[in-house]
């Protein structure tokens, strides 16, 4: 090894200065601005500083039978404006659907005009039966995976929107794998409303109310062909009790929330309520336009996620492209709702399959206890040392800070993320480092049981015990490497700390020990060792 | 010099018959335990069976009774609770039930607890809930991670002693992996993702104690020259007995710190590292060797270095 003491001196010095230049500035605010900004941080684990995970399952079956039953409507009533008569209708799985006509050419005909109206349908003749033909519309291949992979990609850029929008610090959302979101939000006190507020698919749509039929016999299951029961909320003001009325409309929508140019909230009109105001892009309002002039005094439902919010009558023809929802909201619900109608929708329903909620409380409380336990298990290792091994233990004890002042300096310079249970490495990390120098200083005693001179049998003990020291470590750090490729993100944490401390223990137990020795040793050979 | 094991003598091959017993008593409640894991019969966390937990920070002291019959009124009657005591915190944990389209149930959970009981208002401190999906996958993942640990250890052992050696310090390994989860199953502990990762770090650290007395066999059969192996593994491990034993100290007095001072989440990983310290010890001296010793027999062939 290393011969010279002052250069081993020198390294040590040099690596302490780097150390500590890079650890201050995550340990206190207190430093000039131009230190910290430079400077790479150690982050804090969600564990640590409270914040949400969630794992979404994008359910991109859904997006695409969506998708399917949305051109299944729209063909129908291309059929009907061309008069060909519609028997029955079926789902086909895999994005297709099919129509049954009576016999005659009806069938041909509608596959021709169906496959005009839509290029991106694959339109096939189906059997032909003495009572009628099907035609089968499937969506082509490309179309199906142009929807799969805009259901993440979207989603994710959807999320992110309404993530800025709420206000988040650093908050990460990543694709994971074909069908999954990673949403991590550090930091945030309102779990519950920032979870709804990813999850909400958000589909606004426009749908007329059929006033022609009754609600009670499509209750009974007499749903007439176009239309379906959808159920409007309201939450009474005085009891704070929600009650759900059913309603029939129109399946096909009028307007989707993809044509919204903005939304605001405002205050003030009903009762001190809070409403959220729409205002249409261009094609948005020339569409809006001509419905509500095709459609005064009918009433028009405003669903979002297949749930009326209101249903107003239609007064007269709405030119300025703008609208509003009304409901009971909480100015808090009315705010997140025009942050999910600016965002846009999700591409894709999700589902929450994982969700690991942090309060700031917590975490605070985990940081303080996590901190005790290293500082008194670091006092109780230090104090053990010192009293087993004497003058030789404090020379352990002097490497150990080193240890550690390297270890928390190495966080921070890779910006590594500490969590609870890395904190739980550290202490472990502490306890394993003076491991190598018990090894070493029962080595030298031996030794000088051997009869050897002190000085020979330091020398003696540092060389023989080298191997059994990398070898104990190398275990060690096998297990922690495989943990830290396997791992979730606390656990990742706890590989982390425990890995570099026992990496960097191979420096500071062999080297900043050994140089303490050969200090002593080089002005005047010892004549006794307390050890 | 302050010495806690002098010049002993001890014949640990001769309590091999002991050793072996015991050890095999603890490996067959350890086999006894996975195999109660495979059928969802053990105390499995969340984070690896799927489901929900909620740790609520009340004002003023509960009634367990009164939460209990309350769930149960809700249809949560398997949820378990537990309390930590002096600091009104109470722990829900509500297993899945295994169907894919399982609700969440966090979120009405705790809105029940907040109407029912106005009178003592609490924080809701973590909400954790769980697909079984994805505990089924974090599950793999942790089975995948201890078998490449495993074959990663022998390789390097068979690589820096030999084969034989490896697979006894493997063996040894396994020993001590088995013991505390027989262990903690008995006690009905609570076995999570951090549990594994305590598991893994028992396998990882349970080692050095082995390595250690490995090295000064190895060192012995070439320097010593004694008749026999067992006559050589007696002499080596009571030459390291003394920093065998300090090492486990430092970690386990470390770990102990965690243990007492960590708070709850980390209660059970520090029991079980805990657990796997003095195991491990044990296994280093009683095991790791006397197997190599079983498998090589008697003759002195050198180790290679």
């Amino acid at each position: 090894m290393w011969k010279s003491i002052t250069g081993r001196i020198t390294l040590i010095a040099a690596l302490t200065a780097v150390s500590i230049i890079v650890l201050v500035p995550s340990l206190t605010d207190r430093v000039p601005a131009g230190w910290k900004d430079r400077m790479p941080k150690i982050n804090l684990g969600l564990d640590l500083q409270g914040g949400v995970f969630l794992r979404l399952a994008v359910e991109i079956d859904k997006a695409i039978e969506n998708t399917s039953m949305r051109y299944a409507d729209d063909a129908r009533a291309v059929c009907r404006e061309k008069a060909l008569p519609v028997l029955a209708f079926q789902k086909a799985g895999d994005g297709g659907f099919s129509l049954r006509f009576p016999p005659g050419d009806f069938a041909s005909r509608a596959q021709a005009a169906l496959k005009e109206e839509f290029p991106s349908l694959d339109v096939s003749l189906g059997e032909v039966k003495a009572d009628g033909a099907t035609v089968i519309a499937r969506m082509k291949p490309a179309e199906i995976q142009a929807i799969r992979t805009n259901a993440v990609v979207q989603g994710v850029e959807t999320i992110r929107n309404r993530i800025d929008q709420f206000g988040v610090r650093e908050p990460q959302i990543i694709a994971e794998g074909e069908d999954r979101i990673v949403v991590q939000l550090p930091g945030v006190k309102d779990q519950q409303r920032a979870i709804e507020l990813v999850g909400k698919t958000a589909l606004l749509e426009f749908k007329l109310v059929d006033e022609g039929a009754s609600v009670e016999e499509a209750l009974k299951g007499n749903v007439p062909e176009d239309d379906q029961v959808l159920y409007q909320k309201s939450v009474d003001p005085q009891s704070g009790r929600a009650t759900k009325s059913p309603m029939l409309v129109k399946k096909r929508a009028l307007l989707t929330g993809d044509t919204i140019k903005t939304a605001k909230v405002n205050f003030g009109n009903q009762a001190g309520g809070a409403h959220v105001s729409l205002s249409f892009d261009t094609r948005g309002a020339k569409v809006f336009d001509r419905v509500t002039a095709e459609n005064v005094k009918r009433r028009l439902a405003i669903v979002l996620d297949d749930t009326i919010y209101s249903a107003p009558v239609i007064q007269e023809r709405i030119s300025g492209g703008e609208a509003q929802i009304t409901g009971s909201f909480t100015p808090e619900e009315a705010s997140d709702l025009a942050i999910v109608l600016r965002a846009g929708s999700l591409p894709a329903p999700v589902k929450v399959i994982q969700n690991v909620s942090i309060g700031p409380s917590l975490g605070l409380d985990s940081i303080e206890k996590g901190v005790r336990a290293a500082v008194i298990g670091a006092l109780l290792v230090v104090c053990f040392m010192a009293f087993y091994y004497r003058f030789s233990g404090m020379v352990a004890d002097f490497a150990l800070v080193f240890n550690i002042l390297f270890l928390l300096s190495g966080m921070a310079a890779f910006s590594a993320t500490l969590t609870l249970p890395g904190i739980a490495g550290i202490i472990l990390a502490i306890g394993m480092a003076v491991d190598s120098n018990v090894l070493i200083f029962e080595r030298i005693r031996e030794e000088i049981r051997a009869k050897k001179s002190v000085r020979a049998a330091i020398d003696a003990g540092y060389d023989k015990a080298f191997w059994t020291v990398v070898d104990s470590h190398v275990t060690t750090l096998i297990t922690a490497v495989i943990l830290f490729q396997f791992g979730t993100g606390p656990i990742k944490g706890f590989a982390v700390t425990l890995s570099m401390g026992v990496a960097i223990n191979l420096f500071t137990a062999l080297v900043c020990t050994k140089v303490v020795f050969d200090y002593l040793n080089a002005r005047k050979p010892m004549q006794a060792l307390s050890i | 010099m302050i010495e806690l094991v002098k010049n002993t003598k001890i014949d640990f091959m001769g309590l091999k018959k002991y050793a072996f017993s015991l050890s095999a008593a603890l490996v067959i409640l350890g086999i006894v335990g996975t195999v109660q894991i495979y059928r969802g019969k053990a105390n499995l966390g969340i984070d690896l069976a799927g489901g929900t937990s909620i740790q609520l920070k009340f004002q003023k002291p509960f009634s367990m009774n009164e939460i209990r019959s309350l769930l149960a009124k809700a249809g949560h009657g398997e949820a378990t609770l537990q309390e930590v005591s002096g600091e009104n915190i109470l722990l829900v944990k509500l297993r899945a039930l295994g169907n894919q389209d399982e609700k969440m149930v966090a979120d009405p959970m705790v809105n029940l607890l907040r109407q029912t009981l106005p009178g003592n208002p609490f924080v809701v401190e973590s909400v954790s809930e769980i697909g079984p999906a994805i505990g089924h996958k974090l599950r793999q993942d942790a089975e995948l991670a201890m078998l490449i640990s495993a074959l990663a250890i022998i390789i390097y052992l068979a690589w820096r002693f030999e084969f034989k050696f490896g697979v006894a310090a493997a063996i040894a390994t396994f020993h001590d992996i088995f013991s505390v989860v027989g262990i903690f199953w008995v006690l009905g502990l609570e076995m999570d993702l951090l549990f594994i990762t305590a598991l893994l770090t028992i396998g990882g650290y349970s080692l050095t104690d082995t390595v250690v007395v490995f090295d000064r066999i190895r060192e012995n059969i070439r320097l010593r020259k004694l008749k026999t192996f067992s006559e050589t593994i007696n002499l080596s491990v009571n030459e390291v007995l003394s920093r065998t034993i300090i090492t486990s100290m430092t970690v386990f007095i470390a770990v102990i710190a965690l243990l007492v001072f960590g708070g709850i989440v980390l209660r059970n990983f520090a029991t079980a590292l805990a657990m796997g310290i003095v195991v491990g010890t044990y296994s280093s001296i009683f095991v790791a060797s006397p197997v190599v010793a079983l498998w090589r027999g008697e003759k002195m062939t050198e180790v290679k270095r």
